[in-house]
């Protein structure tokens, strides 16, 4: 029984009641993802299996045999960061910092569902292929990541200026 | 949380073989067990994960659709037939929890949510009669902002906190099941119960049964149908009133109507009563306020929550007369 | 007086009678900022530019170390169990079953907990911690709902976890007084604030507000609230031989050393708390009884403890900000002059804290009224202690004042600006003391031309649009400028010229490394990378607090002071050969890596040059601040001119932000960058105070039952518009680097503006906090 993490196939716990975000945290010392509530409530614990965010603190790791993880610490670290990890420091989105690997995991999978087409509550046109990549759609789809400090602004214009050329090009390309 | 033995169900009837110990619960996400079960709210000594299974949303010949109990919210929400032919479904699924969240939960689990009450999540400090029977209920007296105004009873005032099961209802769902005794299916209004003197059951499954797919009957004014949801913050929060409403108009007539309400009962809440004043009536604003107002004549207020009825009849009216708008 | 006593009197505002007097009436030459740091002068060096964090790439790859995250040797998982009673006795512990659980390794109660004193209460003390007074796990007795009263420890958390679950205790509960109401109807004490009693009256306001011609006299109530930051309350803790080494998240590192050193009557420097990231504090992260209870697990264990608070956890033992009930009443002449201001209420409290949410201080320097009458009154509840919270007071005091503000302005048909000018003070309306720096008129013109106000309408519910009606509105936002005794810093530098600054002060988000990095760099004349900030660490100089706004001046001083030794250290090494022989300490300025002749530049040694000439490796200089005489010389504010607007929903009520401008008058910014995001932050907390956030206490049984970030609502990305922050920039010449706090501004005023807002629009005037919709439909 194992799981991909960051690449690397590590074994799944004995102990069906551990989370996936405490086999990251206790077990693998990854503790970039971050633990704000345990109950499904704030996002920091926000990782990407197989692409897709999920919130590991409502995850048991049991239940992800044979998938593949991805942490902050697969996006990137200090020297050669993540473009969108970069932007978030350029654009101060982030203030304590322990919100920002969830904020960040989380944006790159919001992303992908937008670059697959799929609505969000603030989609005017349901019957539209193609998500327009405004300030609101943004603020929607990112509402899962709650901040404290406030850094709400920062991480919006993070996220707009990592993805939003390239769906900008994949809107010309249409 | 209670230690538990954890197996995986290859197909359903795996799955049911497995559950023969009626305390063991199936698991879907887990995005609602697993914290339910961190609260030692919920116990069970066994989970039989089915998360797995029936993951497909399946186009039938009739024009309805058959969606399997496994499909992820975000995977329904973003079907392109549930977008175009039943979009009061993909909005109150995105309407509901965050990305994150749809991306775990499943439709089965999504159904089989349990009611956010805060005396019900409360294990170690309050009474509810829903986690433990004859117990009591804190919540008549205490912070019940957020509860019924519709079919509550002295011993629970619950709400249950579904968006999708609410556009479920109102698009004539219906719930398919396997159990022990083999398959059996009704409409999703039906699977949910009143709280009456046993709040602790929650819907009419049996032990052991499984929801296996939900159907969608083909309904082609459902392409005109919407979703409303009023909570305190912007996303992100469970809806004090929600309205799921299809309105078929023709020759100024209304030929046909379904509403749901959600944040206001014990189950997504058929409006059968405002659908009966509006068929066959004129999609004017003054018939929609009358539709709501006879779903809630009986509406019951507590202490705390009495805007409801103001708030559910306002709603009600707002999106029918959106949907009027639409059509017109 | 030793240093120590002083210290504490000047922290419980001890310092009122001929002392205060003389501090008041010395020349300002005398004063700590008498003479302008010399800093403020300095226009091109690193303060002021918008510099990314340093910490940046660390905390946005999840590398930066939080509390939780020290791993150690052999260490084992704890979980709490919480007492659901308010008041009363254990009759029966029973742990068997929990023991027996698999991976247990123990299970503490007060029957086995090791014997600790109490700790001592904050504001007791100069380095007093505690959140309240009360015993730790020490006895049979219950004394609110949700006090710990077993801690598990086992292998894993799962085990800890579970093994909670089957610890059996039987209560014998008795009558609390937790009801507001019914505390209220017992009686209330004035009530007290760092030492001074929260009643002050200027002439016959009473009279005055009788014989105005136009009056308004209004109630205002505010919930409680919880600090809620992402990061759990956390401690790793180890016991290396007497030595209690504990990695905490925590906003008063050497207090906290301190204080548990008391509790288990040690040496403080046997107790080594470290902090070096702090998810967040608000308040929040001070001493309570985690850390506490995980050094007595620690030690009955033998074993290192890591105790992580549930989310419920920490709302049931970290404190919030207290409920308010005020009235404003204010009289004006009919052009708005201001003749009487009455501000008062009742807050609640316990016996076992000295903090009451001092909802009048903001009032006392607010506004030029001809008599005052302010008070605040306390009851005091069986609950857990309420505690600071990002701008205890002035959060809730300015929705009250600012919101009476507007009503005035409606009730004379003047512009709620204009009436805020009218009533512009000269001096300190109340102390009479000149202010050091006050700009908030500009602030006013500057936000109102931005924000574009002359488009606002005076008269309520005319703007539609669809379904939802849109209103603009404004408050001032304003919080005093601290700055605390007992800062102290080291500066070292290396024979390679690279400095160290150390100094136990903290990093919670506000930028700390970062800004002090620009602001030690500018001082020494370094470079930014010649300079390392250290800090989170117990063992370093200073008793800095991360609160009241005030560690960037209490560092600054500190700095300053450390700077000033390192000069004289530095001429004293340099000898008789250098270009600087003969020069006194205060002829000299920090320059280009080394020092030069104030007046003189071209006179001048590097560091490296004067060190090698002396062959040492390094200079290290340890120096304290001064003691913090200038706010009692002078009248210190910052202050900021809010601006929202706000959309409210015809059918359903809701209430959404649309915009929101805050102007500032906060001294100079050190970095615009960070700053923004203080200011911002500030005001996105401030709209979740106006809009939604309540923590719900029972006052059947004295619980909080929204323990949870699901049902305490939060501002969500989506409820946050953009927010635009502009400031004045113009340098308090009385303050370390002409700056001031802005930490916690940006959460006064913010309640106010948004209700303003929501008044313009709807022409319904809400009083009582969090407005929801269900108050507008």
């Amino acid at each position: 029984m194992t799981i991909t993490v960051n690449g690397a196939a590590v074994s799944l716990p004995n102990d069906p009641r551990v989370s996936l975000l405490d086999l990251l945290r206790e077990d693998l010392h990854l503790p970039g993802t971050k633990k704000g509530c345990n109950q499904g409530a704030c996002g920091a614990c926000t990782v990407l299996v197989d692409g897709e965010r999920i919130l590991s603190c409502l995850a048991l790791a049991v239940q992800f045999e044979g998938r593949s993880v991805t942490t902050i610490e697969g996006l990137g670290m200090p020297g050669a960061l993540h473009p969108l990890q970069a932007a978030f420091v350029e654009h101060d989105g982030f203030q304590c910092g322990y919100c920002t690997p969830g904020q960040i995991c989380s944006a790159i999978g919001m992303a992908e569902e937008i670059r697959r087409g799929v609505p969000s509550h603030v989609t005017s046109d349901l019957s539209s292929e193609t998500i327009a990549l405004s300030r609101d759609e943004l603020r929607e789809r990112m509402s899962g990541n709650l901040c404290r400090c406030g850094a709400h602004n920062g991480i919006i214009d993070a996220i707009a200026e990592t993805f939003a050329p390239k769906t900008a090009l994949a809107e010309a390309a249409e | 949380m209670t230690p538990f033995r954890y197996s995986r169900a290859t197909d359903v009837a795996d799955a049911i073989r497995q559950s023969g110990d009626c305390n063991t619960r199936y698991l879907g996400g887990g995005t609602n067990l697993v914290d339910l079960m961190r609260e030692t709210v919920e116990r069970p000594e066994a989970l039989v994960d089915v998360s797995g299974l029936s993951r497909d949303i399946e186009e039938l010949p009739d024009g309805g659709l058959l969606i399997g109990a496994g499909v992820r919210n975000t995977a329904l929400a973003e079907h392109r037939s549930v977008r175009t032919r039943y979009p009061a479904l993909s909005r109150a699924i995105l309407a509901g929890a965050s990305a994150q969240i749809r991306n775990m939960a499943t439709v089965g689990g999504n159904l089989l949510q349990r009611t956010r009450c805060a005396y019900f999540y409360d294990d170690d400090g309050s009474r509810c009669n829903k986690r433990l029977p004859g117990q009591g209920c804190d919540a008549l007296e205490g912070f019940n902002r957020n509860h019924a105004i519709l079919g509550a009873s002295p011993s629970c005032v619950a709400v249950h906190p579904s968006d999708m099961a609410v556009a479920l209802a109102a698009l004539d769902g219906v719930v398919h099941l396997h159990g022990a005794r083999g398959e059996r299916s009704f409409p999703v209004a039906d699977l949910h119960r009143l709280p009456g003197d046993r709040p602790d059951v929650d819907t009419l499954l049996e032990p052991g049964e499984l929801i296996t797919a939900i159907e969608l009957p083909p309904l082609p004014f459902a392409a005109r149908s919407t979703y409303r949801k009023v909570r305190d913050r912007s996303s992100y929060a469970f809806a004090l009133v929600s309205v799921a409403a299809l309105l078929d108009v023709e020759d100024g007539r209304i030929r046909d109507v379904r509403i749901a309400l959600g944040g206001v009962a014990h189950k997504p809440w058929r409006a059968f009563k405002a659908e009966e004043v509006l068929r066959g009536g004129p999609p004017r604003a003054a018939a929609f306020t009358a539709a709501a107002d006879a779903e809630l004549a009986d509406a019951k207020p507590l202490a705390g929550n009495g805007f409801k009825i103001e708030l559910a009849r306002r709603t009600i009216a707002a999106v029918l007369g959106e949907l009027a708008g639409e059509t017109a | 007086m030793s240093i120590l006593k002083d210290a504490k009197d000047l922290l419980q505002g001890a310092v009122q009678g001929a002392m205060g007097k003389a501090v008041a009436i010395a020349p300002d030459s005398w004063m700590p900022g008498g003479e302008p740091d010399p800093l403020i002068a300095m226009r091109h060096g690193h303060v002021g530019r918008p510099h990314s964090r340093i910490d940046g790439p660390l905390k946005v790859s999840g590398s930066a170390p939080f509390a939780a995250e020290f791993p150690m040797e052999g260490m084992a998982y704890a979980s709490l169990v919480f007492s659901p009673i308010a008041k009363g006795r254990i009759l029966e512990i029973d742990t068997t079953s929990a023991e027996a659980a698999p991976g247990v390794l123990a299970v503490m109660t007060y029957v086995n907990a090791p014997r600790i004193s109490p700790p001592p209460v904050f504001l007791s003390g100069a380095k007093a911690a505690g959140g309240d007074d009360l015993p730790v796990m020490q006895e049979d007795v219950v004394r609110w709902n949700g006090e710990p009263v077993a801690v598990v420890l086992a292998e894993t958390q799962e085990q800890a976890d579970h093994a909670r679950s089957l610890v059996h205790i039987v209560y014998e509960a008795r009558r609390a007084l937790i009801d507001f109401a019914e505390a209220k109807a017992a009686g209330s004490r004035t009530a007290v604030f760092m030492g001074e009693p929260l009643h002050l009256e200027i002439g016959d306001a009473d009279k005055a507000l009788a014989d105005a011609p136009v009056r308004i006299d209004s109630s205002y109530s505010t919930p409680r609230h919880n600090h809620n930051a992402i990061e759990l309350h956390a401690v790793t803790a180890a016991w290396e031989g007497d030595t209690l080494r504990i990695h905490d998240a925590s906003q008063l590192v050497a207090h906290t050393a301190w204080s548990i050193a008391q509790m288990f009557g040690i040496d403080e420097k046997q107790v080594v708390i470290t902090s070096p990231f702090v998810g967040g504090g608000f308040g929040g992260k001070c001493l309570w009884q985690h850390q506490v209870l995980a050094s007595m697990a620690a030690k009955l264990a033998g074993r290192p403890v890591r105790l992580v608070l549930s989310r419920e956890g920490v709302y049931r033992i970290v404190g919030g900000r207290s409920p308010t009930e005020q009235r404003v009443a204010l009289g004006a002449d009919r052009e708005g002059r201001l003749k009487a201001l009455v501000h008062s209420g009742t807050t609640a409290k316990t016996a076992s804290n000295m903090m009451a949410e001092p909802f009048i201080v903001a009032t006392k320097s607010a506004y030029a009224s001809e008599t005052f009458k302010l008070d605040v009154r306390a009851v005091e509840l069986d609950m857990l202690a309420n505690t600071f919270m990002r701008a205890p007071g002035e959060a809730v005091g300015t929705f009250a004042l600012e919101s009476a503000m507007d009503e005035l302005a409606e009730a004379l048909g003047i512009d709620p600006i204009e009436l805020r000018m009218r009533n512009e003070p000269e001096k300190d309306p109340t102390s009479g003391l000149p202010f050091s720096s006050r700009n908030v008129t500009e602030a006013w013109r500057a936000g109102a031309q931005r924000f574009g106000w002359d488009r606002r309408d005076l008269v309520p519910r005319m703007v539609r649009d669809g379904e939802w009606l849109v209103g603009m509105g404004c408050a001032t936002g304003t919080y005093p400028y601290y700055r605390m005794p007992g800062g102290a810093a080291r500066i070292t530098i290396t024979s390679g010229g690279h400095a160290t600054v150390d100094i136990a002060a903290h990093e919670m988000g506000m930028g700390t490394a970062t800004a002090q990095t620009q602001v030690a760099a500018d001082r020494l004349g370094l470079a930014m990378d010649e300079v390392t900030f250290r800090y989170g660490d117990s063992t370093l100089p200073g008793v800095v607090l991360a609160g009241g706004s005030q560690q960037t001046a209490s560092i600054g001083a500190a700095v300053s002071a450390a700077h000033g030794a390192l000069v004289k250290e530095l001429l004293k090494i340099a000898g008789n050969d250098s270009p600087l022989a003969g020069l006194k300490p205060d002829e000299v300025a920090s320059r280009d890596g080394g020092l030069c002749k104030r007046d003189e530049p071209e006179r001048h040694e590097t560091y490296v040059s004067i060190l090698g000439r002396a062959r040492q490796a390094s200079v290290s200089v340890e120096a304290e601040a001064p003691m913090p005489l200038e706010t009692q010389h002078w009248s210190m504010h910052s202050h900021a001119a809010m601006f929202c607007e706000v959309r409210v929903n015809t059918v359903t009520g809701e209430p959404r932000v649309s915009r929101f401008l805050g102007s500032f008058d906060c001294g100079r910014i050190l970095n615009p960058k960070t700053a923004t995001s203080q200011f911002r932050g500030g005001i996105i907390m401030g709209l979740g105070l106006a809009l939604m956030e309540e923590t719900q206490f029972d006052e059947r049984k004295g619980r909080v039952m929204n323990p949870s970030l699901s049902e305490y609502h939060v501002p969500v990305h989506m409820d946050v518009p953009e927010i635009d922050v502009i400031w004045t920039d113009i340098p308090d010449p009385h303050t370390p680097m002409g700056a001031r706090g802005i930490g916690e501004i940006g959460i006064t005023g913010t309640a106010a503006a948004v209700a303003n807002a929501i008044y313009n629009a709807t022409g319904r005037r809400v009083r009582d906090l969090p407005i929801t919709l269900d108050k507008l439909l």
